[in-house]
């Protein structure tokens, strides 16, 4: 799976995605700069987590104009496959590549803890390998990941089934407790329509390995592999 | 001619706005007990130089569409005045001098 990772000014997960794919999975990876126009050759993009240009303005507002988000759109609407993680995510929606938008956290605090995330659906290129209704553990760390979108936007994504990750508690259930952040619908990750393009809040990367205390974030990076065995490029 | 542009962007009223509701909060506190309401946003202040007015004003207001502010969650508004000639540049006069 040749991995692109994208790095922003201010970007700060570059590096745990990195090792997650190359050193964990053996899978090759190269780093994007931000002012590159092409990222032909790549059979995943990712957008890392971080506060890219500072976060000035809105999370993500900036860097979804930067020269090389042009060629990630592209790729993106050719199928390609892209995973946006917290900051990433806010990118993707800025971009207009997924729906919704990303508020301050309703605590109106930082949150960096373990969440737990009952899997929603497993057509998506980054939930094939896991099963509806799953729980996996992966720590969120972000200030503005209060999901939101319109009533009626709400209630398309939900009936497409492109809801992919909801906040839940250990057994699964989803409820207001188990929301670290306001998120509508308890929202942690959605999909795009053709579910090649997926944005999560919680960091996958950093729950990777049982040194990390879960390897449960492994499931999202494999079933990217898995996608791409399956349908040719 | 340049212009001094106000650009004020708000959550649209169905966005919750945690920062307005703290704020309420602490008014409150500080026993402001007629607030019903806040609502936390951004202010920006443009200077720009452009022909006329409502050049200047569809300029700004194609900024706020594309960045300035979001339209899945923002509302902005726009209040615009003249600030004068740009200084430092010739000034045209109509009758070619500077």
């Amino acid at each position: 799976m040749k991995t692109g990772v994208v790095v922003f000014p201010g970007t700060w997960s570059d590096r745990d995605c990195a090792h997650a794919v190359l050193d964990v999975l053996q899978e090759p990876v190269r780093y994007i700069d931000h002012r590159e126009q092409s990222v032909d050759g790549l059979e995943l993009v990712i957008l890392p987590g971080g506060f890219s240009y500072g976060d000035y303005l809105r999370c993500g507002a900036i860097a979804r104009f930067a020269p090389v988000m042009a060629a990630v759109a592209d790729f993106a609407n050719r199928g390609g496959l892209v995973l946006g993680i917290c900051n990433g995510f806010q990118i993707l929606q800025e971009a207009r590549l997924l729906p919704g938008a990303l508020l301050r956290n309703a605590s109106c605090e930082f949150r960096c803890e373990w969440v737990h995330l009952r899997v929603e659906q497993s057509n998506s290129a980054f939930t094939l390998d896991s099963r509806p209704g799953q729980v996996l553990r992966i720590p969120i760390s972000h200030g503005e990941g209060n999901y939101f979108a319109d009533a009626e936007t709400l209630d398309a994504i939900e009936r497409n089934g492109q809801v992919v990750f909801r906040y839940c508690g250990p057994d699964g259930r989803v409820t207001a407790d188990a929301n670290p952040n306001g998120s509508l619908h308890n929202i942690a990750g959605i999909a795009n329509a053709r579910g090649n393009v997926v944005g999560m809040m919680p960091h996958p990367e950093r729950a990777c390995e049982p040194l990390l205390g879960s390897d449960d974030g492994l499931a999202i990076f494999r079933s990217a592999i898995h996608a791409l065995a399956r349908v040719p490029a | 001619m340049r212009y001094r542009v106000e650009v004020f962007v708000t959550l649209k009223p169905v966005v919750n706005d945690p920062a307005g509701l703290t704020i309420r909060g602490g008014l409150h506190t500080l026993g402001f007990d007629s607030v019903t309401e806040v609502r936390a946003g951004k202010y920006l202040v443009l200077t720009l130089d452009e022909t006329d007015a409502s050049q200047a004003r569809a300029r700004v207001d194609a900024m706020a569409k594309q960045l300035l502010a979001n339209a899945v969650i923002e509302d902005y508004r726009i209040e615009l005045e003249p600030v004068g000639e740009p200084v430092g540049e010739p000034v045209a006069t109509g009758d070619g001098s500077a």
